[in-house]
């Protein structure tokens, strides 16, 4: 999986990440997460709202710290 | 229906239901309630209460209302109007946007991107994180309609006109070429259900606590100083209306800070109420917000320096202008 965290470096991308990575890690998942921060990729990514979770360039969420639990949820119906 | 008023202001607003509360709970300690430490106790406490409740509760109600703006459409929306109008209507869209410039910076790069003005995009990016609904109703509890009024008018007036100069003064190839060549990209938008929203909104109000409770804590115990420390006469002859340099000492003071209006909002409050120039305090808020040097810094990766300066610039002269106009016109507020 591609997974993508979208952020200009706030701290509220940081706990995106680290609420994804848990996610990650109770679903069992060892994917890598890739933080996008520089304003040019962004832009490139087509992506506006802050902080944002893309995975294999699907936008799960968008514009905010989403919880643990909300993660997973988004995530399980892409493992089927 | 001015009793309802009056009600709403003292009680909903002005929470004097929590001032008893916590002077309660103060004299519970056994401290001389008229002595200065319990007031300065009593401050404290009542003003970290009242911003946590107020901010949580706006934020909810903005996020929900956010959450129909997406930039995606605010962007659509914004394609729509031209001139002084395209202005005004980006001004405005941007109160009702996020609340910290590392998300309103790369919306400003989506519009410029999407062939919106660079002088529409400046109006969105002075307006975002300098007048929201939020900064509305916080300043309509400590200083009431009056002056709440006239801060969001005369926030929306700079963004309007600041955005507007910028593009007189020719900036439209100062935007780094990255951004005006990039191709249109473009996510998809997802359709929100009700619960999405919910959801949004609640996230929100906890990403937005968990970031600002220390700008509030350290807020309010610098105006519980000098509410209760620092003699009234040295804010006064320092920062009182009459003294024209006052205006200039708060800008310089809150531009490079980085704080958000809910960290300010306690240090305007004591100021206030120890007689400080009303144009000083607008425009130490002002500065605090409109301006920080991590946005700046962030700015810079989207625009060249001629035009970073040129905003700067502009952004700091409306924000004088106001403060030394608020202090002249202060007797009507009073």
């Amino acid at each position: 999986m591609d997974i993508k965290i979208i952020g200009a470096g706030c701290p509220n991308c940081d706990q995106l990440k680290a609420n994804t990575q848990q996610a990650l890690d109770q679903l069992g998942l060892k994917e890598e997460i890739q933080r996008v921060s520089s304003l040019k990729e962004i832009l490139l990514l087509g992506i506006m709202d802050a902080p944002s979770l893309l995975v294999d360039g699907q936008l799960l969420i968008s514009g905010q710290v989403a919880t643990v639990s909300e993660i997973k949820a988004k995530l399980q119906p892409l493992l089927k | 229906m001015s009793a309802l008023w009056t009600f709403i202001e003292k009680q909903v607003l002005g929470m004097a239901w929590l001032k008893a509360l916590t002077q309660q709970l103060v004299s519970l300690s056994g401290l001389d309630m008229e002595g200065r430490l319990a007031q300065s106790l009593s401050f404290f406490l009542y003003d970290v209460a009242k911003i946590c409740l107020l901010l949580s509760v706006l934020i909810f109600l903005i996020s929900y209302i956010q959450s129909y703006f997406p930039p995606q459409r605010t962007k659509r929306i914004l394609g729509r109007f031209h001139g002084l109008l395209a202005n005004l209507m980006s001004a405005l869209l941007g109160t009702v946007t996020p609340f910290c410039s590392c998300s309103s910076i790369p919306i400003f790069i989506g519009f410029a991107s999407a062939g919106v003005p660079v002088g529409v995009s400046l109006s969105f990016l002075i307006s975002s994180p300098l007048v929201d609904l939020g900064a509305f109703v916080l300043l309509l509890s400590v200083f009431g309609l009056k002056i709440a009024l006239s801060y969001v008018v005369v926030g929306i007036v700079l963004a309007v006109l600041g955005g507007a100069l910028l593009d007189k003064l020719g900036m439209e190839n100062e935007v780094e070429d990255y951004i005006r060549l990039a191709p249109a990209a473009q996510a998809q938008e997802t359709a929100l259900t009700r619960r999405d929203r919910l959801i949004y909104s609640k996230n929100q109000v906890l990403a937005i606590l968990r970031r600002v409770w220390k700008y509030v804590l350290a807020g309010v115990a610098i105006g519980a100083l000098i509410h209760n420390w620092i003699p009234q006469q040295w804010v006064v002859s320092l920062l009182g209306s009459q003294n024209p340099l006052s205006v200039l000492l708060a800008t310089a003071v809150g531009v490079p800070m980085y704080a958000d209006i809910f960290g300010t909002l306690p240090i305007a409050e004591a100021l206030w109420q120890r007689g400080a120039g009303l144009g000083t305090i607008l425009a130490f808020m002002m500065a605090v917000t409109a301006l920080s040097l991590p946005s700046l810094i962030l700015l810079k990766q989207a625009v060249k320096p001629r035009l970073l300066a040129a905003f700067t610039a502009v952004v700091v002269i409306g924000i004088l202008l106001i403060g030394l106009g608020f202090n002249a016109a202060m007797p009507l507020f009073l």
